[in-house]
């Protein structure tokens, strides 16, 4: 492999790994309190399709960003009244949203299914760029590549060197015993979601507005349901979702490029590009075989309802 | 203020006024969303939700979009009694499709009446080994079924277009992604003249009634419901989990299957890349909204093809995106769920307490 193929190759899977890294964070801190938010791909789906009107109209794309943000906080904020709140079943609650966010995007989507947008230019980071082989792939990207990087990091210190990241956890792990010692497990859950949604809004909005320009139903194509194995697969730890996304993204870009590369190889484009979904089935596999990796790592009181006793 | 009170055991009035409810509530919504998209509400209502009964010709399509809503729901609610989530119906459903098609390619110009039924077993058994692939990694490695059915719908709509894009497109079709059309002895016989409606129908009222027999009459029915609904008790009284996880997921699978079969071999006559339209998606709003139960799912599947052809009325008529019917299908399930609430806790008034206690 020459050493361009090698630098366009990993800058590919940088930006193919990002918004996944984006989304599984925030599904990762909505479970560590506790709650399964199945609604990734609606939450993303809505996030994409505002931040793309937005950016459209205001033709600024920070406030596209903003918009997706917002959008995946209201659908989260639906899921959260039905399963906090109401006390529903979060697995269909989280079926219910997934269906209706992808439904209302391409309703809410259709005018703008001819529109393309300008694209973003990335942000240089002076020095560091010039690196060989790796500068161009890693510090000449799209802002929301370095954003995604900061998560990573603001997440490790917020979830085990903070005193909240210390109560999110206890609320996941034990709601009960937190509520006696006097936490607000609903309104702190209530938080993680709301959490989850915002980055799912900003995963989705990183698709239309940076990603591909564009706006089309389906765009986001399983990434948030993707983004739900990742969690399981990094076992509910922060660096493992990094390491995840990237070899997701990497698959991606691998078959893309197999696609685009012009090699005589005899095989079907699509069903190459059904290589990601395989990947993330072979990989939930890996990593679900022993019962007990789950069991130990998931956060006790996932997915299940907790109504404080008046 | 109105706070919840939990009941003593849940009433069984409000499980089944729930989806009444919810069906109100969206109602309620579809005026609100036609208003706020500066449409006149009682208009879009009555196109949204009048107009596909206006006739026979109208009721007989609000049959025919039913019947594969019908087979997908019945299936998927056995597996959820027993919490066993397939969510992927809608790949099972387009492998069922991609089976029957593969023997009507196959004795393609035979005038065989067995035909007919080879395509419908190869339909149930298409969506069954599809699903077998989630029950297989969920039982042997523990590999959770939702993500994995999910991610084979992505497998399956890729491999139909990779074949009617590829080996299975028509020679004389101009180059569009579709196979051959099927003879007549591969097409699913009209119920009705003149209408679209065709055996299907029928077929999918058989398997309702099956499945209903299966899911209050039989022992491995009963199994399921106690597994769902003790989940200790099954495991004390030594219910094996696997098995109720191969049933599940078995049974949901042929019958995606058999829908998808009933779809290319009844209104479509042929294989295209969009074989597969969210029936899957919205079977699982059926079984909910039908509270897993094959009479309410007859109702719900009628109500939900109800919204699919007021979106495509809105369409023709008030210029909107059919999938506005999307819309409204998420909303009457998001009613559902908030209303299941009155099941287990009742409102009560409580009035701000004086002096405290």
């Amino acid at each position: 492999m020459d050493a361009s193929l090698f630098t366009s190759m990993l800058f590919a899977t940088v930006v193919a790994g990002t918004p996944l890294i984006i989304v599984a964070l925030g599904l990762l801190v909505s479970e560590k309190a506790g709650v399964l938010n199945l609604g990734a791909e609606g939450m993303m789906a809505m996030g994409a399709v505002a931040a793309f009107a937005v950016t459209h109209h205001s033709g600024s794309p920070w406030l596209g960003v903003l918009a997706g943000m917002g959008a995946g906080m209201m659908m989260a904020l639906i899921f959260g009244v039905l399963t906090l709140s109401l006390m529903a079943n979060q697995v269909a609650s989280g079926l219910a949203l997934a269906i209706f966010g992808v439904g209302l995007a391409a309703f809410v989507g259709k005018p703008y299914e001819a529109v393309a947008l300008q694209a973003v230019p990335p942000i240089r980071i002076p020095f560091i760029a010039d690196l060989p082989l790796i500068g161009p792939a890693l510090y000449n990207q799209q802002a929301l590549v370095y954003f995604s990087w900061a998560l990573f990091w603001g997440l490790l210190w917020f979830l085990y060197c903070s005193r909240a990241g210390l109560v999110l956890r206890a609320v996941g792990e034990a709601p009960t015993s937190a509520h006696a010692i006097g936490y607000p497990v609903i309104r702190i859950r209530y938080l993680a979601v709301l959490f989850g949604g915002a980055m799912a809004g900003i995963g989705g909005a990183f698709l239309s507005v940076f990603y591909t320009p564009m706006w089309a139903e389906g765009m986001v194509a399983g990434r948030g349901w993707i983004a739900l194995a990742l969690v399981v697969f990094a076992t509910w730890r922060p660096l493992r979702v990094m390491i995840g996304a990237y070899l997701f993204g990497g698959v991606m870009i691998t078959q893309l490029f197999i696609q685009g590369s012009g090699l005589q190889i005899d095989f079907p484009s699509q069903l190459l590009s059904s290589l990601p979904y395989w990947a993330t089935i072979v990989v939930l596999v890996v990593i679900s075989r022993n019962a007990n990796t789950i069991r130990l790592n998931s956060p006790a009181s996932l997915g299940k309802p907790y109504r404080p006793d008046a | 203020m109105l706070e919840l009170e939990a009941r003593a055991e849940p009433s069984r009035l409000m499980s089944w006024l729930s989806p009444l409810l919810a069906v109100v509530l969206m109602l309620g919504g579809g005026l609100l969303v036609f208003s706020a998209l500066g449409k006149d509400p009682i208009e879009g209502f009555r196109v949204f939700f009048l107009n596909p009964l206006k006739d026979v010709y109208s009721l007989s399509e609000l049959l025919l979009k039913a019947t594969p809503l019908m087979l997908c729901a019945i299936g998927l609610a056995i597996g959820f009694r027993a919490n066993v989530w397939n969510i992927g119906a809608e790949g099972q459903f387009m492998l069922g499709a991609v089976a029957a098609t593969g023997v009507a390619l196959y004795f393609d110009g035979s005038e065989s009446g067995l035909l007919l039924p080879a395509m419908v077993i190869a339909g149930a058994l298409g969506g069954a080994a599809w699903a077998a692939i989630p029950a297989l990694l969920r039982t042997r490695f523990n590999a959770n079924e939702i993500l994995v059915s999910l991610m084979l719908v992505y497998v399956a709509q890729l491999f139909v277009s990779w074949l009617v894009f590829g080996p299975w497109k028509d020679p004389d079709g101009f180059n569009f992604p579709q196979s051959k059309m099927f003879g007549d002895a591969a097409l699913l016989p009209a119920l009705l003249d003149g209408t679209r409606l065709h055996y299907g129908f029928m077929l999918a009222i058989a398997v309702l009634v099956a499945g209903h027999a299966f899911m209050s009459r039989s022992f491995a029915g009963f199994r399921m419901r106690v597994a769902g609904e003790a989940p200790e008790a099954a495991r004390y009284a030594g219910f094996s989990t696997a098995r109720m996880i191969w049933t599940g997921l078995l049974l949901g699978g042929a019958a995606a299957g058999l829908a998808g079969m009933a779809e290319v071999a009844g209104p479509m006559g042929q294989l295209t890349d969009k074989v597969g339209s969210g029936y899957g998606f919205a079977a699982i709003i059926v079984a909910f909204v039908g509270r897993l139960n094959a009479f309410g799912i007859f109702l719900a599947s009628l109500l939900m093809a109800l919204l699919y052809i007021g979106g495509e009325q809105a369409q023709q008529y008030l210029n909107l995106p059919s999938s506005i019917s999307m819309v409204f299908q998420g909303m009457l399930l998001f009613f559902l769920l908030g209303a299941d609430v009155l099941i287990n806790y009742r409102l009560r008034l409580r009035r701000r307490a004086v002096g405290g206690n």
